[in-house]
């Protein structure tokens, strides 16, 4: 394990048992992410990537295999509260205003009063909600909120983000939109951020390093590294470069999909 | 003020079936009395009478008809005997006399809302419980369940009678009753609500490595405040209810129970009804309090009442 090893899996194995049998969820997956990487998951429904995200934050545990975070177990590190967690949906508490939802994890890590007021007002500056502290979450848009809710995982400065499909649900507009600002958050927080996505232009556009994965069993079917620059306007998406990266995670989604 | 045009309709049909409803129910009685005094009845003898209906004989004696509506010990009261009955003795008397409604609403309403009280706390203690602890859902459900299985109007007597003999009186005996038919709507409504977060939510706080105790306060107990509302509104009526059953079989001397109790026994239907009345303006003037209550609080948590 290098230096900057942030997250390492190794020989990862996990077995659902279900009704109808067993479910391998994950099998021989092994995957290093490195410090400051912005790593996407993609694939198919059933391939296992929110799954292997969950496990990364303690939320599942592997049937067998090793898996290390910051150098801990993932149980160890979610103890520590090294990553904050984006689910598909905002899930802000409709009876706390934006910034107390925001407010809510640290209440929760017990940091203080005038702590949480600057870190409150800090997340929000990152996410572009300056001034809506007081709002409830229904006087805001869908993207919005998404973003407040990112702003809840950034407030108590976890070295790494995990995003499970944090804008499925947002129409293609607002998306891209938020994909600009995530990349310009990245930049300026240099945080660690694993991403699982559905789109492959979104994946391409995002990451330093795209995960392909397949289903039945659930499995790492390639890992493409991404050659473009760390500066990307929403116009890279039609160089030839893009396209050509675009086109390899495509193949890598058919080859997944032979085995069925 | 869209709700109230649906409302009203259905209040003038009710009325409109009652008041014709009062003519059948009430001729064979009002043509006795007429005959004592003094009219002409056709046919002239009760018995004879008993082979018409109610219907027929209204058409064979047309001039009774306004008679049914003022008898003095009708079978079916007409509406307005019974508002005239409402009006006189809430505020034709004081209210401390033993004829007053008002008198006889809050001998019934002290214990009504104490039961309330004590059914809520001890319904939110016991789904607490439930929820926390696998053992107390084990154990503790399936009495509360079968506890709402027992005929209360069974049960009543026993509890009053058994409170009695310990030395226990007033208004507290009614108010178990009242609680002990309060308390479950609670139960079943906070189980359900403090259960309600879902799995991303209860994930979340995972995440954030919070304590059992931070899931309670912080997501768990708000986000049962609806349910909470909804189980509030049947527990109150059930209190209500509660109480009067706890008034009727005990030979209680006041109260709602107390009233449609003497009117029956006394051949006093008026009187009956009119307490009956009382019970029902009562029952929805709690409910439209804790439905007032429910939509400020639910506005003010940024949710919608359900």
């Amino acid at each position: 394990m290098t230096q900057n090893t942030t997250i390492k899996a190794e020989g990862l194995h996990l077995t659902f048992d279900t009704n109808d049998g067993p479910v391998h969820a994950l099998q021989d997956v092994n995957l290093e992410v490195e410090k400051g990487d912005f790593v996407s998951f993609i694939g198919p429904s059933g391939c296992g990537k929110t799954t292997f995200l969950r496990c990364i934050a303690g939320l599942e545990t592997p049937t067998s295999g090793n898996i290390s975070v910051n150098g801990m177990t993932p149980d160890e590190a979610r103890r520590a509260r090294a990553y904050g967690y984006v689910f598909q949906a905002a899930g802000l508490y409709p009876w706390r205003t934006i910034g107390g939802n925001i407010r809510l994890p640290l209440e929760i890590m017990g940091f203080s009063k005038s702590e949480m007021a600057e870190r409150i007002a800090r997340v929000l500056e990152l996410v572009d909600l300056s001034g809506f502290d007081k709002k409830f979450p229904w006087q805001l848009s869908g993207g919005m909120q998404q973003r407040a809710s990112i702003a809840r995982a950034l407030a108590f400065d976890a070295e790494i983000l995990l995003m499970d499909e944090p804008f499925g649900a947002l129409d293609e507009i607002v998306r891209d939109h938020l994909n600009e600002q995530l990349l310009q958050l990245w930049a300026r927080t240099e945080k660690t951020i694993c991403f699982v996505t559905h789109s492959i232009p979104e994946a391409v556009y995002l990451s330093t390093k795209i995960v392909v994965m397949s289903p039945r069993p659930g499995r790492i079917s390639d890992v493409i590294e991404s050659t473009l620059p760390k500066e990307r306007p929403l116009e890279i998406r039609d160089s030839p470069e893009f396209i050509a990266i675009a086109q390899r995670v495509r193949d890598g989604l058919r080859a997944g999909h032979g085995y069925d | 003020m869209k709700s109230i045009l649906p409302v009203l309709t259905v209040i003038l049909a009710v009325l409109l079936i009652w008041v014709v409803a009062v003519v059948p129910m009430n001729i064979h009685l009002t043509a006795d009395q007429a005959q004592r005094d003094g009219l002409v009845v056709t046919p002239d003898t009760a018995i004879a009478r008993q082979e018409f209906s109610g219907i027929g004989l209204a058409i064979k004696n047309p001039r009774l008809i306004p008679l049914t509506y003022v008898g003095k010990r009708p079978n079916l009261p007409s509406p307005h005997q019974i508002a005239t009955e409402i009006y006189d003795t809430v505020f034709g008397k004081k209210i401390t006399s033993k004829r007053s409604l008002v008198y006889h609403g809050w001998v019934t309403l002290a214990p009504t809302l104490l039961g309330f009280v004590i059914g809520t706390v001890l319904g939110i203690i016991l789904a607490v419980g439930i929820v926390f602890s696998r053992v107390m859902d084990k154990s503790v459900m399936p009495w509360a369940i079968v506890s709402q299985t027992i005929p209360i109007l069974a049960l009543a007597p026993m509890i009053i009678v058994v409170l009695g003999a310990a030395g226990v009186q007033g208004v507290l005996p009614k108010s178990i009753i009242a609680a002990y038919l309060s308390f479950f709507p609670v139960v079943v409504g906070m189980v359900k609500g403090l259960r309600s977060p879902d799995a991303m939510q209860l994930d979340l706080l995972r995440t954030y490595n919070a304590s059992n105790n931070q899931g309670y306060w912080k997501l768990r107990l708000p986000s049962s405040t609806p349910y909470l509302f909804a189980s509030l509104k049947i527990g109150i009526s059930a209190s209500l209810i509660g109480t009067i059953v706890a008034e009727l079989p005990t030979g209680a001397k006041a109260g709602f129970g107390a009233r449609m109790l003497v009117g029956d026994q006394y051949g006093q239907p008026i009187l009956a009804w009119a307490a009956l009345f009382a019970a029902a303006i009562t029952a929805a003037a709690l409910v439209g309090i804790i439905s007032m209550i429910e939509r400020g609080t639910l506005r003010q948590m940024g949710m919608k009442s359900t």
